[in-house]
């Protein structure tokens, strides 16, 4: 039962927790069990519940051996040197160690908390060493760890918008929230803050990126709008992250412009050619193996005419990738595809005809680095370059599509948020919100889930603390 | 048969729709064989359609862990639009067609067809009144019952049959060998497709909590069918290759089996019902909760009055028990094709397919 918003006011809480993923999840649980008194607040209504941690599927764990569904070891150091490679050194390594070796920890917390584990799905076998896949993915997590919350007593609220948080020297006194239309001043002992990044507001994107960002398609949930963010920034917050930086992959065009989560991929470029609107090709679709590249092709495509690009197969590569939710735009020839996809058809079949004509004899593997490559064009396809001369060929529209932003707040490795006069001195943040402070740039698989459970757990253990 | 399968499975397209979905997702794979069994295609056609919706278990594990459930613009419900597909292939492979739809949704059929078994039994104990006989048989003779139970019997067996041969061609099945003959009764045996994988529960009464008690309902009323079926093949056995006619006491394998066999499925059977109660209709096949429900209380009715019947023993109640037991027997035994009973042999069916299309 949800209370009315007089029995929320009427209560001073032990510990409000702002947002409702895995990481606001985490620390509510982690908190309640401590025998804290806990609000949480999920913006979202009921049925979104969750965050983006409603379209993940594994989180990546540090292990020494065989772990359940965890294939060989995988180390701090390993582990380390992935992150440092993806985030090129933009990490706070003392933050992102304590990360990483929490990480096995989480993995028994998990278990003993409703998530259970699946095998590798197929087509990620290259992920069954580092990653845990969740049984049936994020939300099946999200829906064990409302259960507990609620067995353990945590009070949650729906559709709670927190607008602002008080903040009086240094200290956290209330949030002010609105709920069914009423504003309602909530207090509380100590906050923990959880609601994500600012990828939903796309006036806030148009502001950071430029007005490209008006034809992003955001991957996940509609409500990180960055609010509560916004809110601590303006207070003096200190915040870590680019704001100008987001993770962004090139998915398809005709994706929903919310929440189309992971069916929204392609994997089809490498297996192809990427051209614009104009028909022109503007980046090595074969420069690496996709796993290691989909997340540059958002920024590729982003700087395109309208921000779209066009995949352009045949069918002799048609059944070498994951198969697409939309099926592709088929045509007999090269000319009618290209007006069906509203390019300029004549520089299609054009850009195609050069492709071909530099692609050498050699053997082809789909799976792995094949060293096929072009000669003598601009730019060079480096893998997979074989002539796109067998109809019915076949195009997929491609669009930014943003997973997350890095702008956040600046924890310390207890999850305190800092101010301009030093840590407050009962403000904690988990998850997106501050994943910022590990992740400077870039983006590798599962990390996101395993910041935000770390984190959650290390937040809610302070928070329930403070308060006891 | 129907020639044109979109024609009598008009839930078709839109299973097809959400599967196309499911395969570029792929979250749910541990869940059940479903999924793995989708990652082989890229494109679906009837028989493949088919096969899914009678793998399906209706565990529901899927259905609340998707990311695509409305107010979703996908407005994924694999679970219903499974339910709805299975129900519809029955309906198309079972002869007659219009008897299946006229009678599986339908508890008004259910009961109607029981009140008429019922009636004849009583017709017939009243009208074939033997002249001697002991027990049940004083009411009603041993010929008289094969004579009703025989063909009663082997008609619906021999159209179950049918319809399976009908749903092997359509689903692309090959000869069948006995490993994949096994390997699909361990599965029936141990409802593995109704563990919800690594989370060793499904979910039905309790929305998207957990929750193993329907699993178990369901193996107290299976192995309890199974134990009463035992229980009257070792009477047959005992009355014609022993010449030993009932009735049968405690110790014998009739009662034996029979006893707890018939406790088991009271239990299960109540159980089935009240966890049906409280499940959302919404994750089932729309139109047909009315039929399931019935016929999942005549089993109840099935195995309570055969209690009942063997507690009266030597009283004056077990004429009309007799009548009673008989008579919702003889209504099972008619409904197993063309009610929801007839899920057993299309799932059997379904996973040999399946192991065979994972052994090859």
């Amino acid at each position: 039962m949800m209370p009315t918003a007089d029995a929320m006011a009427a209560t001073c809480w032990d510990v409000v927790v702002v947002g409702g993923g895995n990481a606001a999840l985490t620390a509510a649980i982690t908190a309640a069990e401590r025998g804290a008194r806990v609000l949480l607040l999920e913006g979202a209504p009921r049925p979104y519940r969750g965050g983006n941690s409603r379209h993940t599927r594994n989180f990546r764990c540090r292990h020494e051996g065989p772990l359940s569904v965890l294939t060989g070891s995988y180390g701090e150091e390993e582990y380390l040197r992935d992150l440092l490679l993806v985030t090129g050194g933009k990490t706070d390594e003392e933050l992102a160690r304590l990360t990483i070796r929490s990480s096995e920890a989480c993995f028994g917390w998990m278990l003993a908390h409703g998530v259970h584990f699946q095998p590798s799905l197929s087509g990620t076998l290259s992920l069954s060493r580092t990653n845990a896949f969740f049984l049936g993915g994020g939300k099946a997590l999200v829906n064990a760890y409302y259960n507990v919350a609620a067995d353990l007593g945590v009070v949650v609220v729906y559709e709670a918008e927190v607008r602002h948080v008080v903040l009086r020297d240094g200290r956290f006194e209330a949030v002010e929230v609105r709920l069914a239309g009423q504003e309602v001043s909530v207090r509380g002992r100590a906050v923990v803050l959880a609601a994500g990044g600012f990828q939903g507001d796309i006036d806030w994107l148009a502001r950071a990126w430029g007005p490209a960002a008006r034809n992003f398609l955001i991957r996940g949930t509609p409500y990180n709008r960055g609010v509560v963010l916004r809110d601590m920034l303006d207070q003096g917050a200190d915040s870590v992250g680019d704001p100008t930086q987001c993770h962004c992959v090139a998915i398809d065009g005709r994706a929903p412009k919310f929440d189309g989560g992971i069916v929204t991929r392609l994997d089809c470029v490498p297996f192809g050619v990427v051209v614009n609107r104009n028909g022109e090709r503007f980046h090595d679709e074969g420069e690496d193996v996709w796993p290691k590249r989909y997340a540059i092709w958002g920024r590729l495509v982003a700087a395109q005419p309208e921000q779209v690009a066009y995949a352009i197969i045949d069918a002799k590569s048609a059944e070498l990738f994951m198969p697409s939710v939309y099926p592709p735009v088929t045509a007999p020839t090269l000319e009618e595809l290209g007006s069906r996809l509203g390019i300029a058809a004549d520089r299609l079949s054009a850009t195609v005809a050069a492709f071909n004509a530099s692609c050498r004899p050699g053997p082809f593997h789909p799976t792995e680095i094949d060293g096929l490559a072009t000669r003598g064009l601009v730019p060079p396809k480096s893998n997979w370059a074989r002539p796109i001369d067998t109809p019915p060929f076949q195009g997929y529209a491609l669009r930014p599509g943003v997973t997350f932003t890095y702008l956040g707040l600046k924890v310390d490795a207890t999850a305190r948020v800092a101010g301009s006069g030093g840590r407050y001195d009962n403000v904690w943040a988990a998850g997106e919100m501050m994943a910022g402070s590990i992740l400077g740039q870039g983006y590798l698989a599962g990390f996101g889930m395993t910041i935000g459970t770390v984190f959650g757990r290390i937040a809610g253990e302070e928070a329930a603390a403070h308060v006891a | 048969m129907s020639p044109d399968p979109a024609a009598a499975m008009p839930a078709l397209a839109e299973a097809r729709r959400q599967i196309e979905i499911c395969n570029a997702c792929r979250y749910c794979e541990g869940f059940c064989a479903v999924f793995p069994a989708m990652t082989l295609h890229r494109s679906f056609p009837d028989g493949e359609m088919v096969q899914f919706a009678n793998l399906c278990h209706a565990c529901q594990g899927c259905f609340h862990a998707c990311q695509y459930t409305a107010p979703h613009e996908f407005d994924l419900n694999i679970p219903r639009v499974l339910a709805e597909l299975r129900a519809e292939s029955w309906e198309r492979f079972v002869r007659p067609s219009w008897l299946a739809r006229l009678v599986q949704g339908r508890g008004v059929a259910v009961a109607a067809l029981a009140v008429v078994a019922l009636a004849a039994m009583l017709a017939a104990i009243a009208a074939l009144r033997p002249a001697d006989g002991t027990g049940f048989y004083a009411h009603l003779s041993h010929a008289a019952m094969v004579t009703i139970f025989l063909p009663a019997f082997l008609a619906p067996l021999a159209v179950t049959g049918l319809a399976l041969r009908d749903y092997w061609r359509a689903v692309g099945g090959a000869p069948l060998r006995i490993a994949h003959v096994l390997a699909a009764l361990g599965d029936v045996a141990r409802l593995r497709n109704l563990s919800g994988g690594a989370q060793g529960a499904c979910h039905y009464e309790k929305g998207d909590r957990p929750s193993t008690a329907r699993r178990h309902a369901h193996q107290a009323m299976f192995w309890g069918f199974v134990l009463c079926f035992a229980a009257t093949s070792s009477g047959t056995v005992m009355h014609y290759a022993l010449d030993w006619p009932a009735p049968y006491g405690l110790l014998t394998p009739p009662k034996l089996f029979g006893i707890p066999g018939g406790i088991l499925m009271v239990i299960g059977g109540a159980w089935l019902a009240a966890l049906k109660l409280r499940a959302d209709p919404a994750l089932g096949s729309p139109g047909r909760w009315g039929g399931e429900m019935a016929v999942t209380l005549l089993l109840v009715l099935v195995a309570a009055s055969g209690l009942a019947l063997w507690a009266a023993t030597g009283t004056g109640a077990v004429a009309s028990l007799l009548a009673l037991h008989l008579g919702a027997v003889l209504a099972l035994f008619l409904l197993i094709p063309y009610s929801k009973l007839v899920h057993g042999a299309f799932r059997l069916a379904a996973l040999m397919r399946d192991a065979q299309t994972r052994g090859g």
